[in-house]
């Protein structure tokens, strides 16, 4: 079985580099944020009020774009993909085999998890690099937990999201119809500190603010401690749940929209 | 990409073996475990006979019902190791919903049904190993090509075949290293015949597999489906062509509205065999059906464009009567003309299409 979602999972990766609109969405997207953001707001001398001090702004926003990131592969790319792959009766052939479809699923969680992992370095690097952002050591497994915890739920909630739209067409948009508004009130884009209540209040609400939150958690500098955000992780994890049991009573193999 | 190797190097043995054997010992369907263990002839031919006891498919009483609306309404059929069986039908009979069922994609309502003589609603990997399919419309994986989408699916199956033999055998040598979503639609076709051949399966199920393509296309996917028949697979086949039923299968089930209607081989199927022919030809103007011999009188009657028709049984004994007749009264019979009834008219009566009044 888990060979099996190895196997799936080498070629699923494969064919996710050889996509563009993932290429672009996925890997290209989250780096260009990164690059804005950080440029446009983190100027000399510009600071973030978070928990324990004040950081620089364009420090601020890594953990949020990192979360980003994981969430574009996890969910946004996810969901593209597999309502893709289920449209066009791929899933369906990959059924009629003897692949257990607990091989086929994890298969490309797996490949989500990598590829959530690898742009999490990716943008590290590029904030050590040119923003002199960097990781204390004392919380880089707190940071790596919370990477795969956030990946982990974020692929269940695209599974459940996957199982309720009915047309490859329609995944792009919806995805990014759900995560842009979420994005500007859960501190990704624009920091927490400067929202209006109400708005800060109903970030609370989704999985995008508490992920952003641990991952702020475990990169802020003056966190003491290992930087394990517990009730935000568990909040996270908890939307996974819900997401999961959504996708095991509506996912389908068959297309929908035919 | 491990198992691409591994595969095709634990297959190789069993397949060299195979092919020596007899055509019935590569019908048996016994996995390599019983084509080990059985050598004396005698042995050989009692598995043979017990396999071939057990139809590959059996289906008694199935009734599929959506809602209110009966797509399948009590429909019995068996098919048999070795052959080609065509499952005909118009859009909307009930062909696809029954192929789903017996490949375990959907629930059944009523009914009893064995294939490799498991249910195939129960059925699990062991089983699946053993079915190959052709689904109706599947695009290829996204991204990877021919050779990788069959590497991936060689994977998944406890012996699969040799990858490029497997590419070979259905005519994609050429393109191999291409992305499968830039094939054209005959191309994507024979690479959904190489993902269900890969398995090496007993049975396979091919839904409608020639639909939308062009006559060339269509052929060559018809030598591919011949060449599957070689290998002494089963194959379950879907269409609404008469004349694709008629090249292919060695037995035809019709169905339409969710009963079957007719079932045959392609020359008996709905008492063709049996159906009159029709001997046509234009009368010199001096002469009137009343003149014909008296064994074709009866026989005749006026059809279009001032033509005689005669409605013949036995149409060899009416032709040598009308000849030596024509013929000792000194004229020809330019626009003789006989015709058997088509497999697509004896369809068309079965099936109960609007055309049927212009063919009877």
């Amino acid at each position: 079985m888990i060979r099996m979602a190895l196997h799936v999972s080498a070629y699923d990766l494969r064919a996710f580099l050889r996509n563009r609109q993932s290429q672009f969405f996925t890997l290209a997207l989250p780096v260009l944020f990164l690059v804005i953001f950080a440029s446009l707001f983190g100027g000399s001398g510009h600071t973030t009020q978070v928990v324990g001090g004040r950081i620089s702004t364009s420090l601020y926003y890594m953990p949020g774009i990192i979360a980003l990131g994981v969430i574009a592969a996890c969910f946004g790319n996810l969901v593209a993909s597999v309502t893709a792959q289920r449209e066009s009766g791929v899933l369906k052939r990959r059924r009629a085999t003897p692949v257990p479809a607990g091989a086929i699923i994890g298969g490309r969680v797996l490949t989500a998890i990598v590829i959530a992992v690898v742009m999490s370095a990716v943008l590290l690097g590029l904030g050590w690099a040119a923003y002199g952002a960097h990781v204390p050591g004392r919380t880089a497994l707190a940071l790596a937990v919370t990477v795969v915890i956030g990946a982990a739920s974020f692929c269940c909630l695209g599974y459940a999201l996957t199982s309720l739209i009915r047309n490859e067409d329609a995944a792009v948009p919806t995805t990014q119809a759900l995560l842009l508004p979420l994005y500007f009130i859960s501190g990704v884009f624009v920091a927490v500190s400067i929202l209006p209540h109400w708005l800060a209040d109903i970030g609370e609400i989704f999985p995008v603010r508490h992920l952003a939150n641990a991952l702020l958690v475990a990169y802020n500098p003056h966190t003491t401690g290992l930087g394990f955000a517990g009730l935000d992780l568990l909040i996270v994890a908890a939307w996974g749940v819900a997401g999961f049991l959504i996708a095991v009573r509506k996912f389908s193999w068959l297309p929908l929209g035919r | 990409m491990v198992q691409v190797p591994l595969a095709s190097s634990s297959t190789a043995a069993p397949k060299t073996r195979k092919s020596c054997r007899s055509k019935l010992a590569g019908k048996t369907g016994q996995r390599s475990e019983m084509d080990e263990t059985v050598d004396e002839r005698g042995a050989d031919q009692m598995v043979t006979a017990l396999a071939q006891a057990e139809p590959v498919v059996s289906v008694r009483g199935l009734v599929k019902r959506y809602g209110s609306r009966e797509a399948v309404a009590g429909i019995d059929f068996e098919v048999r190791r070795g052959e080609i069986f065509a499952f005909l039908g118009p859009n909307g009979a009930g062909k696809t919903t029954t192929v789903e069922i017996l490949e375990g994609f959907r629930q059944r309502t009523g009914g009893e049904i064995a294939v490799l003589g498991q249910d195939p609603a129960m059925a699990g990997a062991a089983w699946r190993d053993r079915v190959g399919v052709v689904l109706q419309e599947s695009e290829p994986e996204l991204g990877l090509s021919v050779r990788e989408c069959l590497a991936l699916y060689a994977g998944f199956y406890r012996a699969p075949r040799d990858i490029d033999a497997t590419i070979d055998l259905v005519g994609l040598a050429k393109q191999a290293g291409t992305l499968g979503t830039r094939l054209s639609g005959g191309q994507r076709r024979r690479l959904d015949f190489a993902l269900a051949l890969i398995g090496d399966p007993e049975l396979i199920f091919l839904d409608e597999p020639t639909t939308g393509f062009d006559p060339s296309a269509r052929r060559a996917a018809w030598e591919v489906v011949a060449g599957l028949r070689r290998l002494g697979k089963t194959i379950f086949l879907t269409t609404h062509y008469m004349d694709e039923a008629e090249y292919l299968a060695d037995r035809i089930t019709v169905l339409s509205a969710g009963r079957i209607v007719a079932e045959g081989t392609p020359r008996t199927l709905g008492g063709r065999d049996h159906m009159t022919s029709a001997i046509s030809f234009t009368l010199p103007a001096d002469l009137q059906a009343r003149d014909l011999p008296a064994g074709l009188r009866p026989l005749a009657e006026p059809g279009p464009g001032g033509l005689t028709v005669l409605r013949s049984e036995s149409p060899l004994v009416h032709l040598q009567m009308l000849g030596n007749w024509a013929l000792g009264r000194g004229f020809d019979l330019p626009d003789l003309d006989v015709h058997r009834p088509t497999l697509e008219e004896v369809y068309l009566s079965l099936t109960g299409s609007p055309s049927e009044q212009d063919h009877q």
